[in-house]
């Protein structure tokens, strides 16, 4: 049997719109570090390979999700770090630049979850172009991502040489501009920040139906929403068709569902719990019962691995941690994560060669 | 009357040829240990904030990236997020481009650092427009010199009234700028963060002037220093604003020693460094803004003349408006030291230190400086990283507690607490 993939999603109280109430703190604290930090230490002793941190310049969005990743780095170790940063209105030099230095200050844990800004609001709010359609939107998250990944690529590890024979403390040769001109934009190069510790910070992209061209392309890690495991399992060959056809190895993508968990000593419970939150809509798979309920959605094997996103935070994490990952261990279905690893050595993917050099 | 304080903040040192990469103490510019140790002396220190400048593109000489200086920063957003879970007190204060960005994600980024380090964000609104940096960014290098200070303006206004919106709609319009929207973020915990200013410009002085809570400025002599601090301070009335709510910070440098004499020769030996004779051949091109590799740089100046309309380094903020005229000076001076070599011009012209001394001394000139009205304070900027302040903090710091002149404790968390601003 291998084993399963793990990642868990937060954001503010959880994925219930009314987990504020039981949350049993003022709203504010998801303004507090000490929220976010306590949040990312349960998601690590879950055993999680990456707590997903999503953002967006929509109503309802909180503090910036970057800001959030670096602001915990420090101080809770052993778990990637994968904010969502927008491709639509924020300039892909700043991206390339921020998302490595996460992965510097997180010595090798950092991720970036690229995603689109649809709305009229959205647009309304940097007041230089209308909102477009979700292919258009797509199409300039593609370039995003490629100047992103040649900016990551525009120092060689070894361009910084102190040569004080020469006086040189770079080598040039070494520091490659871009050049990237596209239908949306372009960009000179070099980075003004060098190689980071992953070189290539793992990319994870959520599978919509105009982004599947991006994710075959580029993704290390494609999210997807199915209603049951045998649709997950389907989702999950298309995209290995997919990614085969843009000429990568099917392998090196890992496939996690999104799985919704409500998680109670037993079943009852979870549902009282459930209904005292009230109806929600059901947006992917969802586990409203005990934590073997959902060890068993990871026993079925018909993707790579779950993103497990509590409908409440941060009790929907303190199962997890307390009672879902040592069932996992036990299971044979998690082995026990190096704390040193890279977050691209947790997926067993190599540190790339530089898309610039080829070296 | 209490004594007049000295506010101090601790430049993490960058991308210019102050750095001297090439001794064995200096560390990495970008492991994020350097920041962490750097930040934490700073701190023991009782500095006011940790400040990082930005350059959005790798400077060029003479059409090649200029590869004599440390090169390479990390973003400043997240480096001064994390560098806030490694500090309690700090002040964390970003260089961040006005034209480059806009007000939206700026406000949200701010208000994120401001609210994540419990108040300790400063922003130093700096204007370059070069169309060099813009060919970074989609929207290139647009901007007229002249309407620099412009988009400041609105940028600034802009995200003063997102940080201050408190749930009310968001309906913004300006020659820059059309903002419509809600912003998701409550007043943070300084109602917003600290504002630096460092443009020298008429333009860059009134802008400060009339927004600024503190001033990166250049002015390093006691006399220019003063002049600085007169003019600039004079020109707050004119906005209903008083004195003391700008506070003023020269770049400085310094060189320590057990004695005069040792510190004179550490002195040297660091201005030394800070020039090797690549870097002194490098410096002179930029003024005669010509190929003078040609030269050597134990020689005497060349007896060419400088090219006045060429610009053979970019990326950087050019300082010397009239190369001739400074081709002139530096003439004149090397003559008169006897004939300076190039490079001992250029280590004459452009590597002193601001204060060189026991530490004693250096605390008594600091507070001479202060108390003379040509600064509120400084920003030291070591030569080397991470260590550079290290022997600062631990000599200079308790002499300049002895004048009576720098606080033995921190008066409260926030940064608007350490300069005494008033909550916006
Ligand atoms: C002391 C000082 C430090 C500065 N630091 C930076 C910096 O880190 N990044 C930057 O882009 N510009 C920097 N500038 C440039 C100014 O923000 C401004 O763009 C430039 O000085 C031109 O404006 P001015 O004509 O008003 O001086 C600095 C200027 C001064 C005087």
């Amino acid at each position: 049997m291998r084993t399963a993939h793990l990642a868990v999603e937060v954001s503010g109280f959880g994925r219930h719109p009314e987990a504020w109430r039981q949350a049993g703190v003022p709203r504010e604290a998801l303004l507090t570090p000490a929220h976010h930090i306590a949040v990312a230490q349960l998601a690590a002793q879950s055993g999680a390979d990456f707590v997903a941190l999503p953002d967006s310049f929509g109503a309802g969005s909180g503090l910036d999700a970057v800001a959030i990743a670096a602001r915990v780095a420090p101080v809770v170790p052993g778990i990637g770090l994968v904010p969502t940063v927008t491709t639509t209105h924020t300039e892909p030099f700043h991206t390339s630049k921020a998302i490595a230095t996460l992965d510097l200050v997180s010595s090798g844990r950092a991720g970036w979850e690229p995603a689109v800004s649809r709305t009229a609001g959205e647009a309304a709010q940097f007041g230089r172009k209308p909102a477009a359609e979700p292919a258009e939107l797509w199409r300039e998250a593609a370039e995003t991502i490629e100047v992103v990944v040649a900016l990551w690529d525009s120092w060689e590890d070894d361009a910084v040489i102190r040569d004080v024979a020469t006086g040189r403390y770079v080598d040039r040769d070494k520091l490659h501009y871009v050049d990237f001109s596209g239908e949306f934009f372009s960009v000179k190069g070099p980075s003004i920040t060098p190689r980071s510790p992953q070189a290539h910070p793992l990319i994870v992209l959520r599978a919509e139906p105009d982004s599947l061209a991006v994710a075959a392309r580029w993704a290390d890690v494609v999210r997807i929403t199915a209603p049951d495991l045998s649709a997950a399992h389907a989702a999950r060959e298309r995209i290995r068709a997919a990614v085969t056809d843009a000429g990568r190895d099917p392998d090196a993508v890992a496939v996690l569902l999104d799985v919704e968990i409500l998680l109670a000593a037993d079943e009852n419970a979870a549902r009282r719990r459930f209904d005292e939150l009230g109806e929600l809509a059901e947006e992917t798979l969802r586990v409203v019962g005990s934590p073997e309920a959902f060890v068993d959605v990871l026993a079925e094997g018909a993707v790579d691995g779950v993103t497990a996103i509590p409908l409440t935070l941060p009790g929907g994490l303190r199962v997890l941690a307390d009672e879902v990952a040592p069932r996992l261990l036990a299971a044979g279905l998690r082995t026990p994560a190096d704390p040193a690893a890279t977050l691209r050595e947790r997926f067993g993917l190599p540190r790339p060669a530089n898309v610039l050099t080829g070296a | 009357m209490p004594k007049k304080q000295i506010h101090l903040a601790a430049h993490f040192p960058g991308v210019n040829n102050t750095t001297v990469w090439s001794d064995p103490e200096s560390g990495s510019q970008t492991d994020f240990a350097s920041f962490v140790a750097f930040a934490q002396n700073a701190e023991r220190g009782l500095f006011d904030f940790l400040f990082l400048a930005e350059g959005l593109r790798l400077r060029e000489h003479q059409g090649r990236i200029h590869d004599l200086d440390v090169v390479g920063r990390p973003d400043t957003f997240t480096v001064l997020n994390a560098i806030a879970a490694v500090t309690t007190h700090l002040g964390l204060g970003g260089t961040i481009n006005t034209t480059f960005n806009e007000p939206w994600e700026l406000a949200k980024q701010f208000a994120s650092l401001d609210h994540l380090s419990g108040g300790r964000a400063a922003w130093n609104l700096v204007t370059s427009s070069d169309a060099f940096t813009g060919e970074n960014f989609r929207r290139g290098g647009f901007l007229e010199p002249a309407q620099r200070y412009d988009r400041a303006q609105q940028m600034l206004d802009a995200a003063r009234e997102l940080w201050l919106a408190d749930g009310r709609p968001i309906d913004h319009h300006s020659a820059q700028f059309d903002i419509v929207g809600d912003f998701p973020i409550p007043p943070t915990p300084q109602g917003h963060p600290v504002l630096i200013q460092s443009g020298d410009s008429d333009q860059g002085r009134e802008f400060g002037a009339k927004t600024a809570d503190a001033i990166f400025s250049r002015h390093g002599s006691v006399e220019d220093g003063q002049a600085f601090y007169a003019d600039l301070k004079g020109r707050m009335g004119a906005y209903g604003r008083r004195p003391e709510e700008i506070t003023i910070l020269p770049a400085t440098t310094f060189a320590l020693g057990d004695t005069e004499a040792e510190a004179q020769e550490n002195g040297h030996r660091i201005r030394t460094a800070q020039v090797s004779p690549q870097t002194a051949i490098a410096f002179l091109e930029q003024v005669w803004g010509r190929d003078l590799s040609a030269y050597d740089p134990d020689g005497p100046l060349p007896d060419v003349d400088p090219d006045p309309g060429a610009q053979i380094t970019r990326g950087r903020v050019r300082h010397e408006k009239d190369p001739l005229a400074v081709a002139q000076r530096w003439r004149e001076l090397a003559e008169a030291k006897g004939g300076l070599s190039i490079r001992e011009l250029i280590i004459e012209t452009t590597a002193h230190q601001s204060f060189v001394g026991t530490p004693k001394e250096v605390a008594r000139q600091m507070d001479d400086y202060v108390q003379a009205d040509a600064s509120d304070g400084f920003i030291l900027i070591p030569h080397l990283t991470p260590g550079g302040l290290d022997e600062f903090v631990e000599k200079v710091v308790p002499e300049l507690q002895d004048l009576g002149s720098y606080r033995t404790e921190y008066a409260g968390p926030t940064l608007r607490d350490h300069l005494g601003l008033a909550r916006p």
